[in-house]
């Protein structure tokens, strides 16, 4: 029974991680933009957050909220400039969204990590860097409820960004199917032409929404940084999984912000179960951590084969729009 | 009426260019393009760590380019780089989005490194023929299956691919348990250390690791190969028009299906022997590093070439030097290696950005239209 709580929980932390992730990704794609830089924003949005932190409590900053507040301005806003790099080039210069991502993907693993690893190096100090202060607030639990036996375990036991994370996607599935912007977004997303037509700013729409979308896959980056591995970074590359993950539970939600809130715990658990099946070898545990990548190919090819209108990409996605191009 | 209002004339304007540039002038433009990312790096790394960029250029090119070991590494790199990149082209000149180089890669590799530990007893020149044919062989088979999905459903293969990665990632790791040595160590380490067995040999001298000529003739006659492929083969017009437009492809009577699964099935299969090439000829071990990010880097290098074979290998020599360069620069300062990469990702959103003005150009409001 422990052993089930403790699964779900480390489903629940790992699902905000990717779901953060996949929501920022789902708004990028539904106005049309196929952004493969997920894990470059993520990583961009996790530094980002760790060097707001790290400079301000070098700067003698003792309040863990103000830190808190500062780390996530600075990660939205870090992960919200790597959708504008992204946003100008594919938008403006219309460069190949796919290539652009991933040059993104590159960029951002390589600022993240370099910065992660040598900010103590060019700031004069030694070792690791951590900012255990501000990454206390972030994992600071609910004060009652949180002690309230399974039920407290199982769903108050959390930083309250898993929460955030749910009220994110619930208001923006309310945005994007039930208000006027919302339609206007996704008419983008299925086709520029028309709605450039109907008097939508499309580049407006588009710019706006990518860089958003990013500054919200960014915040996945500093749950990661601050709530997982506590304030740490850890150059192993595992936010690029990560990142990757995401990309891949937007296609297992099929485009849905609600439905990517189970299917971002489910992923957890998946990922999660080898550790609670008993008697695996080391090596045999490899082969168990393939399944959610299986799972989302299985789901991918179905989606594929059922061919049902609602659960389609948008129709645009992936190509870029130019007004005197008919 | 009397109301009328008058807008102005935007600042500037866009507009398609007619026709194709000359090949100059387009080069031209990627070059600019290229040196104004050279520039912006400089001044970033005087910024970082405030040395003369002039100084930081030297560095580069003694840190790729310094003693002839360090030559011979940075062309069995480019050389690694370019086989990749040369596998991905048809690919990608087809326009089927294959993102699962590294995968193809590591599949490649694991079959080469079992090759290496089970096979040993086999001559030597038997021994490198069947890790060249089964490298191929896995890499081909990953390269299949999305293949076979996107021809049989139209499965996306850009997220098909982007899953095979991950699966064949946990695939080495699963064999890397498996073969570790030392136990514990969760490392394979060189494989065949002491008999070399299954180790590309040298080309220009005796032994092992001191040139890498071998890597070099192989990946160029792979290229050759590749380039009468794609220009004086039936199958490389087809590709090229489905390329251009799926539709008139399959109205010309083209194959369209049976072509992206041949076309996919080359491509991870010259993956496939990049990772025959990473395992026996450069690192002579397998982790899951082996690939580590090639597979993406490559894509880059094949597309911002055209696919053009000579340039790919311009592309592929050009980012591994500034690789080792900042590499060097990392080690001399003291601070991350990941400095490389974040340096390659300005140059190559420079070059993306560049193609805009290939492609397109700007009108400034008051100035006559010359045509």
């Amino acid at each position: 029974m422990t052993q089930l709580i403790s699964l779900f929980t480390s489903a629940v932390t790992f699902g905000t991680i990717i779901m953060f992730g996949a929501l920022g990704e789902i708004l990028t794609e539904k106005v049309g933009h196929l952004n493969l830089g997920v894990p470059g924003i993520m990583y961009m949005g996790g530094i980002s957050g760790l060097l707001a932190a790290f400079f301000y409590q070098n700067a003698g900053g003792t309040s863990p909220i103000l830190g808190l507040i500062l780390s996530l301005l600075a990660c939205f806003l870090g992960a919200a400039l790597g959708g504008l790099i992204y946003a100008f080039l594919t938008i403006t210069l219309r460069a190949n969204q796919n290539v652009t991502g991933l040059t993104l993907t590159i960029f951002g693993g390589g600022v993240a990590n370099f910065f992660g690893g040598s900010l103590n190096a060019l700031s004069g100090g030694v070792g690791q860097i951590s900012v255990a202060l501000t990454a206390q607030a972030y994992r600071v639990r609910i004060p009652v409820l949180s002690d309230a036996g399974v039920i407290g375990k199982l769903f108050f036991s959390y930083g309250f960004m898993a929460y955030l994370a749910i009220i994110m996607a619930v208001v923006m599935s309310y945005f994007l199917n039930r208000t006027r912007p919302g339609l206007h977004l996704r008419a983008v997303g299925e086709n520029p032409g028309t709605a450039d037509a109907a008097g939508i700013n499309v580049t407006k729409y588009k710019y706006l929404t990518t860089c958003i979308g990013a500054g919200i896959s960014g915040l996945g980056g500093v749950f990661y940084v601050m709530d997982y591995i506590k304030g740490t970074w850890a150059n192993d590359g595992i936010l690029e999984g990560l990142g990757w993950l995401a990309v891949a539970l937007v296609i297992f939600a099929t485009w849905k912000p609600l439905r990517a809130i189970w299917a971002s715990y489910l992923f957890g658990l998946v990922y999660w179960a080898y550790m609670y099946i008993p008697g695996l070898g080391r090596s045999s545990q490899e082969i168990f951590k393939m399944l959610p990548y299986v799972v989302t190919l299985v789901v991918l090819i179905i989606v594929s084969l059922r061919k049902k209108r609602e659960n389609q990409p948008p129709a645009a996605l992936g190509l870029s729009y130019f007004r005197e191009e008919r | 009426m009397s109301t009328v209002t008058t807008t102005r004339e935007p600042l500037i304007r866009i507009s398609k260019r007619g026709g194709v540039l000359p090949a100059w002038k387009s080069w031209g433009i990627r070059l600019i393009g290229l040196a104004l990312s050279l520039v912006v790096c400089g001044l970033l790394i005087v910024a970082l760590i405030g040395i003369n960029p002039l100084k930081v250029y030297g560095t580069i090119i003694d840190g790729a380019l310094g003693t002839s070991k360090r030559t011979w590494v940075t062309i069995r790199d480019s050389m690694t780089m370019l086989c990749i990149a040369v596998g991905l082209a048809p690919a990608f000149k087809m326009r089927f989005w294959n993102i699962g180089a590294e995968g193809q890669i590591l599949v490649g590799g694991i079959a080469t490194a079992a090759c290496m530990i089970y096979l040993k007893s086999l001559p030597t020149f038997l021994l490198l023929i069947i890790m060249i044919a089964v490298s191929l062989l896995a890499g081909a088979v990953w390269g299949f299956l999305p293949g076979f999905f996107k021809a049989k459903w139209n499965t996306n293969e850009t997220l098909f691919t982007l899953m095979m990665n991950y699966i064949a990632l946990q695939l080495t790791s699963f064999f890397v348990a498996k073969w570790e040595t030392p136990y514990g160590s969760n490392k394979v380490g060189m494989i065949n250390a002491t008999g070399h067995e299954g180790w590309l040999p040298n080309l220009f001298s005796d032994g092992f690791n001191k040139d890498f000529g071998w890597n070099v003739v192989i990946v160029l006659a792979v290229t050759l190969f590749m380039y009468l492929y794609m220009n004086k083969s039936k199958h490389g017009y087809e590709i090229a028009v489905i390329g251009d437009s799926e539709n008139t492809a399959r109205y010309a009577g083209i194959r369209v299906n049976k072509a992206y699964v041949r076309t996919i099935v080359l491509s991870g299969a010259i993956c496939g022997l990049a990772g025959f090439i990473a395992v026996s000829g450069a690192s002579h071990t397998i982790s899951t590093s082996t690939a580590g990010g090639r597979g993406f880097t490559a894509i880059i290098v094949a597309w911002l070439a055209q696919f053009n074979s000579v340039v790919m290998i311009i592309f592929s020599f050009l980012l591994i030097i500034l690789e080792k360069g900042a590499q060097a620069i990392a080690s001399q300062y003291g601070l991350s290696q990941e400095v490389s990469e974040m340096i390659t990702g300005i140059i190559l959103f420079f070059i993306l950005g560049s193609e805009f003005f290939v492609n397109y150009t700007l009108r400034f409001r008051g100035k006559k239209v010359t045509k």
